[in-house]
């Protein structure tokens, strides 16, 4: 079985989030840290591969800095790494994002793609479902258990209040959420390892299924127009009223003083 | 020359630090108070191959070098010295000197599940009347038939009762030299738990590295095959002494991570403090005393580092160690004795944790050669 997992490296939300003067993210500037959920999916397709056996390929797109997210996920034990990279690629939203690596899995052998939910920078939750429109196949989102049984997959899909289970026949996509697995630990040994391999590295010209329109910024139907850290709120009045009553009056009085009501 | 790590490296540490943060920190105040050994921690560890870290792929082991084991022992100990100490002792006081003196036999049987993690390991050197006087060590090896046979006691053991390996030393000869003085010739032994005629006698009640099981041994008439002699026979000083030079390292850097992990909670907490209306690390004197500190912490680490490399690089290390063992000793007992100071009263209290590491501190001068035997070896190796 071939397994392709999509991973994003993303900021690291413990060590601040910071802002170019236009407004964007910078990227550069900032701890990084694998996605969560892909994190996640990516621990699913490790345990597949330790029950069932299977090459578990991780993919990525993003700045070259992202080869870590690469090096992590092989020294947790994915097979190999293969990094989509290129300045006419930058500023990509989902629909150009899940082309990219859409046109990127094209090149690859599969029977299973792994997404995580969503990404903790974005949190659109769009490119793994829109990947399994381009490449037209099944997707099953929200992934809360994984078996395999012969050609096809058996997933349990969690909602809030309940869930489906299903059985796809593969090829399919198939996205994670955080509360999947606790995904493990590397090796020091994996680590060495994994600095030992070579990633494999794409550009532009080695996606040959990916149309110029569906690229890069100009490929974006989505723009940020403004992005800003949170405003932080003031500490606030702390009352203690002696009954219900005090405390409803108080309340309605400072509503009032407001103009809301 | 370059002083940073390289990215290689630096994930090893991140992977540590994180291991550390989610699997170590939370029990460590309860490691201390209960004194019971972090089973469960040790048997993640041995999982994720921490246990093995040095040692070649071949016998077991991650593959990886002196370094990355020194970040690892140094990352446990920021948050817990006991877990840092059981590292190190099964690392460099078992597998190490297994791999260096061992047979290929003997790596097989007992290096390999030990560098796996399927074992723990241990070091038996030091006796009641024997401590830095190593020579005054009595226990006994005889040779009967295809047999050793063991008889005495070791005390102050690292990872003791809950060891399944270990290496003891003992006396196998004894010459008289010509000036008619007795000259005991000692030999370095593998001895598996549960070999009948060896025991556990008193469990030690220590001051700090309170989770990591320290026992008295005890050999009474014990029988281990005649293949388990590690190294050749009559060689176990020099083999002992091979393995304390490594040690050092180790213990170096658990001193190294008990003075980061301090220093690291007592920056946040002079943030915080307030006393007359600001944060105490507002006022000059804790910014003085926390410059020193962080100066001195640095300047340990790059001697624990260059020992790491020593090792990895050259055949003899043990003026590096000594070093790095001196200093990084020294700088975790000062740094947390002026941490548990800028903590005030509450640095004396058990749930600030900083006066535990103050308390584990104080054996990282003492054990694998105390401070004042460091500056022998320095000395002797300067004045040769």
């Amino acid at each position: 079985m071939k397994i392709v997992v999509c991973v994003k490296q993303v900021p690291d939300t413990k060590g601040g989030v910071k802002f170019k003067p236009d407004g964007t993210l910078d990227r550069a500037a900032m701890l990084t840290i694998m996605n969560p959920d892909d994190k996640s999916g990516l621990e699913a397709a490790l345990r597949l591969k330790d029950q069932y056996g299977a090459e578990v390929t991780v993919l990525t797109m993003g700045l070259p800095k992202a080869d870590a997210v690469l090096r992590e996920a092989m020294a947790m034990g994915a097979d190999r790494g293969i990094l989509v990279t290129d300045r006419v690629l930058g500023g990509a939203d989902t629909w150009a994002t899940s082309s990219t690596l859409a046109a990127a899995i094209k090149n690859l052998d599969y029977d299973l793609i792994i997404t995580g939910r969503q990404a903790i920078d974005g949190d659109t939750a769009q490119v793994g479902p829109q990947i399994s429109e381009h490449l037209d196949i099944p997707v099953i989102s929200y992934a809360a258990d994984i078996k395999i049984d012969g050609d096809y997959v058996i997933v349990r899909r969690q909602y809030d209040d309940r869930y489906h289970v299903l059985k796809v026949k593969m090829p399919c996509l198939i996205t994670a959420l955080q509360e999947l697995n606790e995904p493990r630990y590397m090796t020091p040994g994996g680590i060495f390892d994994a600095f030992d391999k070579e990633t494999t590295v794409w550009g532009r010209a080695d996606l040959k299924e990916l149309a110029d329109e569906n690229m890069g910024l100009a490929g974006s139907p989505t723009q940020i127009a403004k992005a800003s850290d949170k405003v932080r709120k003031g500490a606030g009045e702390k009352v203690t009223p002696d009954s219900p009553q005090e405390g409803v009056e108080y309340i309605i009085n400072k509503l009032s003083e407001k103009h809301v009501i | 020359m370059d002083f940073q790590l390289d990215a290689k490296h630096q994930m090893a540490v991140d992977l540590f630090k994180d291991f550390a943060e989610k699997e170590v920190k939370p029990k460590a105040i309860e490691v201390d108070e209960t004194e019971v050994f972090p089973r469960d921690t040790v048997e993640k560890m041995q999982k994720y191959g921490f246990m093995g870290i040095a040692v070649p792929k071949e016998y077991g082991g991650q593959g990886c070098d002196p370094l990355t084991y020194v970040t690892c022992v140094e990352e446990l100990s920021k948050v817990c010295g006991t877990t840092g100490v059981i590292v190190s002792a099964h690392s460099s006081l078992c597998c190490d000197p297994i791999l260096q003196f061992g047979t290929e036999e003997q790596k097989q049987k007992y290096l390999v599940p030990l560098a796996k993690g399927e074992k723990l390991g241990a070091f038996a050197l030091t006796e009641p009347g024997a401590g830095t006087d190593a020579q005054g060590a009595q226990t006994k090896a005889v040779l009967d038939g295809d047999e050793w046979v063991l008889n005495g006691s070791k005390c102050f053991i690292t990872n003791g009762k809950e060891a399944d390996v270990y290496i003891v030393i003992a006396v196998t000869q004894v010459d008289i030299d010509p000036k008619g003085r007795k000259k005991k010739k000692f030999s370095a032994f593998i001895v598996e738990k549960d070999t009948p005629g060896f025991t556990f006698g008193t469990k030690e009640n220590k001051m700090g590295i309170r989770g990591s099981s320290t026992y008295e041994l005890i050999f009474q008439d014990c029988r281990i095959p005649k293949d388990n002699l590690l190294g050749a026979e009559g060689k176990g000083f020099p083999i002992a002494m091979h393995t304390l030079d490594g040690g050092r390292i180790g213990i170096a850097a658990q001193a190294l991570g008990i003075a980061e992990g301090a220093l690291e909670r007592t920056i946040e907490y002079t943030k915080e403090r307030k006393q007359f209306g600001r944060s105490i690390a507002q006022q000059q004197n804790t910014q003085f005393q926390l410059a020193n500190m962080a100066t001195q912490v640095e300047a340990a680490k790059l001697l624990v580092y260059k020992a790491a490399m020593a090792k990895a690089t050259q055949k003899d290390y043990g003026f590096e160690a000594a070093q790095a063992k001196l200093f990084a000793a020294e700088t975790a007992m000062e740094v947390t004795t002026k941490c548990v100071q800028l903590f005030g009263g509450y640095g004396y209290i058990r749930e600030y944790e900083v006066e535990r590491m103050m308390r584990d501190a104080k054996i990282t001068e003492i054990y694998e050669g105390t401070s004042e035997v460091q500056r022998m070896v320095i000395s002797g190796a300067l004045l040769r």
